[in-house]
């Protein structure tokens, strides 16, 4: 190998190297704004602010789109890391579907523009803050799994008892909805907020117990 | 040089042949089986430092086999080469595990008999020695290796994808160590029987003066080199399909592992050293690339549980230590036979 082919080789690890952490940034990044994005809108409604976070969201997400597809291009054109790029990849498309998640829901919000009465509120900010924490969780487990394999089981220790509260917080939620005056249409739209909210955490979940078992492969 | 040195030395040249296309996959086979280097690159590399070994350190391990059967005659030496490859052949066929370093020293034996010379049992112990230690030893040094690189990946927290690169480049340097060693160890095996015979006279090119056993140490070099260029690629990607499952850090331990093995059994450097510090010397004696591949990738199974280990492979090593000398022994000794009395060549 000479030395031309040598500093390809390197330069184009560290551009690849600095794609994935790109992309972990902004699931990162993604998941600050849709905590805001859903306390703008129990506080605001969907007003301006609401759609700066929005629109936030949505660049983020199209931008994690096009370095997921530059990472499969650089894993697959370079055959680089054959022996885990399909765990890679599994994990890239996974973290990614976390991304259209927020998306999804702000832009629901935005669209439904649901009435959300005032005795609901906190229970919709305390799952958004769980789920957005087992995200942020699963996104440090991730990072971990490229540099520090044997702390990945830390993180999805964490990613679990997230989604456990969630859950808790979600049944409480509904128990709380159908139990209220609202009409069967509200309590129906209100319930499907719930479920698309917690959604994020139980998603957070699945893609743990995958980069569970790539952290297995990793440190075998 | 007279055409019948040559129509002599071709059954050497084919071990050679045979030798670099199957041997040179305990190099490189994992790295081209996995993908991670590119089979002409490979290829390249292990030509290049098969050669470089055999000529520069290729002597050690020729001169005790040299011991073992002082081949007088350039009939003898055909015959004992062309036993060796046959052997190699049928063991392969019938999915033995072989050792062109075993059917070599077996038809030596088979010439020693047919030619009433006596066998030196001391040489022969010490390469039947050799011959258990190889693996064991490099199953212990790549143990250790392994253990070692685990810890400094654990503490380098290092990018998965900048371990890769690393990993990759690290194939390539450990491949053209394995190269080198394999080139120095194992063309003993070629040349070997060859070099008492003296069939060539001394060449000189400008300043420089080739003997008889220089020029066959290059020749059977190249001879390996000819047949890693041309018959290699299948047998790394078949090489590199079975070890498929041990990750690149096992693999890149198991080519460094091995090549360490076989340079120690070769390397005359290292053997003045061990004197000048007052240490047991290593003998220097041609051994099984394969052997020491299956031994420290067996090493390395172990660290991780022993459930990886395969023991058919292990039992068909060790048939191999009994079956594969027997046999060329015996071809040997029967092809003397029919060389001498049927050609009428001095075969001693």
């Amino acid at each position: 190998m000479n030395r031309m082919s040598k500093l390809r080789l390197f330069s184009r690890t560290k551009d690849l190297e600095s794609q994935i952490d790109e992309f972990l940034d902004k699931l990162s990044e993604a998941s600050v704004m849709f905590r805001l994005g859903v306390r703008t809108y129990l506080k605001e409604g969907a007003n301006g602010e609401f759609d700066v976070k929005l629109k936030a969201v949505n660049t983020l997400e199209s931008n994690a789109d096009g370095l997921r597809r530059n990472i499969e291009k650089e894993l697959y054109t370079h055959t680089l890391i054959p022996d885990a790029r399909g765990d890679v990849l599994g994990l890239i498309e996974t973290l990614d579907h976390l991304l259209s998640l927020f998306e999804g829901t702000l832009w629901a919000l935005a669209i439904e523009k649901p009435e959300i009465a005032k005795e609901f509120e906190s229970g919709f900010r305390k799952l958004t803050n769980m789920v957005v924490q087992a995200s942020d969780a699963l996104v440090l487990g991730a990072r971990s799994f490229f540099r520090t394999p044997h702390m990945v089981g830390d993180y999805n220790h964490k990613v679990m008892i997230y989604e456990k509260e969630a859950d808790k917080i979600s049944t409480q939620l509904k128990l709380d909805i159908f139990g209220s005056e609202l009409d069967l249409a509200h309590k129906a739209q209100l319930r499907n907020f719930v479920e698309q909210i917690d959604n994020v955490a139980d998603w957070a979940e699945d893609v743990a117990d995958r980069l569970a078992i790539y952290a297995i492969k990793r440190t075998v | 040089m007279e055409p019948a040195v040559l129509i002599f030395l071709s059954s050497g040249l084919f071990l050679g042949w045979a030798l670099g296309a199957n041997d040179a996959a305990n190099v490189f086979g994992t790295a081209v089986g996995t993908r991670m280097v590119r089979w002409s690159t490979a290829a390249l590399i292990c030509s290049l430092f098969v050669v470089l070994g055999a000529a520069v350190s290729g002597a050690g391990a020729s001169t005790t086999l040299g011991k073992l059967g002082a081949i007088s005659t350039l009939a003898g030496a055909f015959m004992t080469a062309l036993a060796a490859a046959i052997s190699v052949y049928l063991m392969t066929k019938s999915g033995l595990s072989v050792s062109t370093s075993q059917a070599i020293v077996g038809a030596i034996i088979g010439w020693n008999m047919f030619a009433q010379a006596p066998t030196d049992t001391r040489i022969l112990t010490t390469i039947v020695g050799t011959w258990v230690l190889c693996p064991l030893l490099s199953a212990v040094i790549a143990v250790i290796l392994y253990k070692a690189l685990r810890l400094y990946l654990r503490h380098a927290e290092l990018h998965l994808v900048r371990t890769d690169a690393y990993l990759r480049l690290g194939l390539l340097v450990a491949g053209a160590f394995g190269a080198y060693a394999l080139g120095a160890n194992n063309i003993a095996n070629v040349v070997g029987v060859f070099i008492p015979a003296k069939p060539f006279p001394d060449l000189t090119i400008g300043q420089f003066t080739l003997s008889s056993a220089q020029q066959l140490l290059l020749l059977g070099g190249l001879a390996i080199a000819v047949g890693v260029l041309t018959y290699s690629k299948g047998v790394m990607m078949t090489v590199g399909g079975e070890l498929g499952r041990i990750s690149p850090v096992a693999a890149f331990v198991a080519v460094i592992a091995h090549s360490i093995v076989l340079f120690m059994f070769a390397s005359r450097g290292l053997e003045a050293w061990l004197i000048k510090a007052g240490l047991p010397t290593i003998p220097l004696v041609p051994v099984s690339s394969s052997q020491a591949v299956v031994g420290a990738v067996v090493g390395i199974a172990i660290l991780q549980g022993i459930s990886g280990i395969r023991w058919r492979v292990l039992g068909n090593i060790m048939l191999g230590w009994i079956a594969t000398p027997i046999l060329a022994g015996l071809i040997c000794f029967f092809g003397l036979f029919f060389l001498q009395n049927v050609f009428g060549q001095r075969v001693f």
